[in-house]
């Protein structure tokens, strides 16, 4: 400060404390109201009501025959519900558990054993696994392949194979009735 | 601007590579400011502060809002009911426009009167003009996007004043909108350059700075600072005087966005835009008004278009159209009452500029739009013969020695 003596000039030394306490009050008042005033820019940037109402994806299933997947969308990310036969059932049972990267239960994967509904999203880097349709590899498991670096999940979106470390999420939902089910 | 030392090594150790913290230090704190500025002078940064609350809010209503004639105006109801907080950032954007206006007016109107304009200043009122003209583009350009009733018109009606250019007039136009009329592509560009301006304001406001503080700060007395005892750090003294102005200005700010939100807002704009129908009255937002008012009065197309942008380019000349050696009105006895007589003019036109051109206000506007115009002349008459009340021989000696004044300072004299 080129003019220090400017300032400091005719005041007795105990107004440094009192001036050094001006400029802490003055600061830490002008911090907490900018951190204030930031509060709706920042939360204007979070998803509005009309965005969370829409939150919620109903979804008929009685059109779906068993052995075939459809895609539904869900919070704009695409949900896998698979109408799963008997063989893919027992087979997503037996597997031992201490074999999997991410052990879960096939039961505590599904609410009604028939119908399995996870988020189609590879948990690796976010890509759409492959397996909904007929002509699609399926992988060694019998459940969706990963056409980006090769994940491999089961009939029970369990990872078995590949760089994904964890099974495919599975939503919170809710039957509505036996053939409609809410996701979210 | 080197040499500084720091106590803190990491501070000393970047400002030997980037010379930051010295910057800050020489400009914002040790900046030798002359010790008798009064309230006048912080419009500035006052007018700074409203333009980074402006290009903020701005940026976050930009995410918000999409530029497309079918979409526009929803968007922006969208913002006011769905967007969290999109009511604050529009209120705030929408009035911060008419803050930062005043702001700037004030700012103007007090280097106009304190004869800040003149030697060594004249670039840096240049400057204060070309941000000036720019804010004027941008905020044109804003009230376009809610693609209301105004903004569709309001926009029609402006790029339509440079179809009175000859022969390439409709050409310009045409180039302007992108098209045949005000439509899609005029909003989009319109959006782009509104985002755009702003940052060139800041750029040149930066340039403003440089050049305030090169020339230094002008002061109410108007003659030069003679010396250190002339003048103080400008921190803490202008830091805290300022940071109190900035109190005072977001308490009417923000008493106006939450109690009186659409105080400067012409119902008409909550009305989609509409080609087929004009409104009844279209009147532009109350800081284009006495420009509106001069445009109007001439009753020849081009005339008045060269009327209303010499309304403002005249400003430039002003340096040289006032031939005083005395900077302050204080000691300026004609020109005061020049300068009170020009800002009653610009507020009487003002309010003609908000009347509908009918009957009586078209002779006003006409006789009021002679009046500014009158004021430059007069003023390079008046200011070769004026005689200026005699000066205070320093900033310091009325206040240091009582207000007895020893041997007047000579105009301009230097330091």
């Amino acid at each position: 400060m080129a003019n220090m003596s400017t300032h400091t000039q005719g005041m007795p030394p105990t107004d440094a404390t009192r001036r050094d306490f001006l400029l802490y009050a003055t600061t830490a008042v002008g911090v907490a109201g900018t951190a204030i005033g930031l509060w709706p820019f920042i939360n204007s940037m979070n998803p509005s009501a009309d965005t969370l109402a829409m939150s919620t994806t109903e979804v008929d299933l009685s059109h779906i025959a068993e052995g075939q997947s459809i895609t539904v969308t869900w919070r704009g990310k695409p949900v896998f519900i698979r109408y799963r036969t008997a063989a893919e059932i027992e087979e997503a049972r037996k597997v031992n558990l201490s074999d999997l990267r991410d052990p879960e239960a096939d039961d505590k994967r599904v609410k009604k054993p028939q119908w399995l509904i996870v988020v189609g999203v590879c948990t690796h880097l976010g890509c759409i696994p492959l397996g909904q349709k007929p002509g699609d590899p399926r992988g060694e498991f019998g459940g969706w392949f990963c056409p980006c670096h090769g994940s491999m999940y089961d009939t029970s979106g369990r990872i078995r194979k590949g760089p994904a470390p964890l099974n495919l999420p599975v939503p919170a939902y809710t039957f509505l009735t036996d053939t409609s089910v809410r996701i979210g | 601007m080197s040499g500084n030392h720091f106590d803190n090594k990491v501070i000393q150790w970047l400002d030997d590579r980037l010379p930051i913290f010295s910057m800050l230090q020489h400009s914002a704190v040790e900046y030798p400011t002359p010790r008798n500025l009064n309230y006048w002078w912080n419009f500035g940064s006052l007018a700074g502060l409203m333009l980074v609350i402006m290009i903020l809010t701005g940026v976050f209503l930009a995410m918000a809002y999409t530029p497309n004639e079918a979409l526009a105006f929803n968007s922006v109801e969208r913002i006011m009911r769905d967007v969290n907080y999109g009511w604050l950032l529009r209120y705030m954007h929408m009035n911060g426009a008419s803050f930062f206006f005043v702001c700037v007016y004030i700012h103007i109107f007090r280097g106009l009167y304190y004869g800040s304009y003149k030697a060594p200043r004249e670039v840096l009122w240049w400057l204060g003009l070309i941000i000036y003209l720019t804010m004027m583009g941008t905020a044109f350009m804003g009230y376009c996007l809610p693609w209301g009733q105004l903004s569709f018109w309001g926009t029609t009606v402006i790029t339509n004043l440079f179809s009175a250019i000859p022969v390439v007039g409709d050409y310009i136009t045409t180039w302007l909108w992108g098209g045949f009329s005000v439509a899609n592509p005029t909003l989009n560009r319109f959006f782009a350059l509104h985002f755009l301006l702003p940052f060139v304001i800041f750029a040149l406001v930066f340039l403003h700075v440089v050049a305030l503080h090169t020339t230094k700060s002008n002061n109410p007395l108007g003659i030069d600072v003679k010396g250190p005892q002339d003048t103080i750090p400008f921190h803490p003294y202008y830091t805290i005087k300022d940071l109190f102005g900035i109190g005072v200005l977001l308490m009417v700010y923000l008493g106006v966005v939450f109690f009186l939100p659409n105080f400067f807002v012409e119902p008409t704009n909550y009305i989609p835009a509409n080609s087929m129908v004009t409104p009844p009255h279209i009147v532009p937002e109350w800081y284009f008004l006495p420009f509106y008012a001069i445009l109007r009065s001439v009753p020849d197309k081009l005339g008045g278009v060269i009327a209303m942008f010499g309304a403002i380019v005249i400003f430039f000349f002003l340096p040289w159209i006032d031939r005083s050696k005395v900077r302050s009105a204080k000691f300026r006895p004609i020109y005061k009452q020049l300068f009170w007589m020009f800002f009653l003019v610009c507020v009487v036109l003002g309010y003609i500029g908000s009347q509908p051109p009918e009957g009586t206000m078209v002779t006003l506007g006409r006789v009021f739009s002679v009046a500014y115009f009158a004021f430059f002349p007069l003023l390079w008459l008046t200011s070769k013969f004026e005689k200026p009340k005699p000066l205070p021989q320093s900033i310091a000696a009325p206040v240091l020695k009582g207000a007895s004044v020893g041997h007047a300072a000579q105009p301009m004299e230097k330091a």
